[in-house]
């Protein structure tokens, strides 16, 4: 008897506290990715109307070396085995190719360049108090919402 | 020191963003995209739905995404207050009057349909996508870009009037 209670904590205990550890990690890259997206100006409206009329290479020259960054570590995690904290494998899922890659980005990317803001830096503009993003995130829920009724239908 | 409290140059930020990736996929186990948190935030607010895109959504799983979605919005907040010299112009003070909250608005509705229709944005498909070299991700962004471009040199015009 007591010893079947012993496996069983030690067995479940250690797997629910690094399941909390990991969530407190996700929150906390939450806070580091919300202030690099905020100190860099990736926020700011200005910054993606003025690369998407070319006027500047800021935000460019950003997505450029953060996918060339995350490409780098990809094949250093490959290369090296690496594994979560939890002790798995890192695999990443490709996302597959449909109509919907092409015309739902046809219509992000028009929504970026009029509210000059994609999906996180919604959240970083509500939190630092720009309170208009709320109507902009209330857009991008309805949208979903669409999105969620019209998906049998969509093409995918 | 001084610097940090300055707009952050974009070879510092994009080694930043870029090392996201791994961070997350290392202390959390998960890929790097943040409008799966739409779905998520909409999956919880109706737990019962009988839609397919609701109904077949493991709720649990994405708890993480809505976590790192609220810190996001705390990084937002200690940006802007604590970490910047001056406070910063996230939207031009156009956007804080009625025609300006419905273009974002609508604008919004556009982010919604759009991200979840491709199965990612900027993050998701830019940047996790394309490190990780798959083609449809690389091809989000191209399109992302064809909408965008379209907007900000052409039809925005027509439909909203000069952008500024």
């Amino acid at each position: 008897m007591n010893n079947e209670i012993e496996r069983t904590t030690s067995t479940t205990q250690p797997k629910r506290e690094i399941a909390g550890i990991m969530s407190i990690c996700a929150l906390l890259l939450g806070v580091y990715f919300g202030i690099v997206l905020t100190k860099s100006e990736v926020v700011r409206w200005q910054r993606v109307h003025d690369m998407f009329l070319f006027r500047e290479l800021h935000m460019y020259l950003i997505i450029g070396v953060g996918i060339a960054v995350a490409a780098v570590s990809m094949m250093l995690i490959k290369a090296l085995k690496l594994k979560s904290i939890d002790n798995k494998p890192i695999v990443y899922q490709p996302k597959r190719f449909h109509k919907g890659v092409i015309f739902g980005g046809m219509l992000f990317g028009a929504g970026w360049a009029i509210t000059g803001s994609c999906p996180g830096p919604i959240y970083a503009q509500i939190g630092a108090g720009a309170w208009p993003a709320l109507f902009t995130f209330g857009g991008a829920m309805l949208g979903t919402f669409v999105y969620a009724v019209l998906f049998p239908r969509l093409p995918h | 020191m001084e610097a940090i409290f300055q707009p952050w140059p974009w070879w510092v930020s994009g080694i930043l963003v870029g090392l996201t990736v791994p961070l997350l996929f290392i202390l959390a186990g998960k890929a790097f995209g943040i409008s799966t948190s739409l779905q998520q935030i909409g999956a919880m607010c109706v737990p019962h739905s009988k839609l397919t895109y609701f109904a077949n959504y493991k709720r649990k799983e994405g708890v993480w995404v809505l976590l790192f979605a609220l810190g996001i919005a705390a990084g937002g907040y200690i940006g802007n207050f604590w970490l910047s010299s001056t406070p910063i112009e996230f939207l031009p003070a156009a956007f804080y009057a009625w025609p300006g909250l419905l273009k974002l608005f609508i604008g919004g509705i556009l982010i919604g349909f759009g991200t979840r229709y491709a199965g990612g944005c900027t993050s998701g498909h830019s940047i996790t996508g394309i490190a990780n070299l798959n083609w449809p991700s690389l091809v989000a962004t191209i399109f992302f870009f064809v909408g965008g471009l379209a907007v900000s040199w052409g039809i925005g015009h027509l439909l909203f009037g000069p952008l500024n």
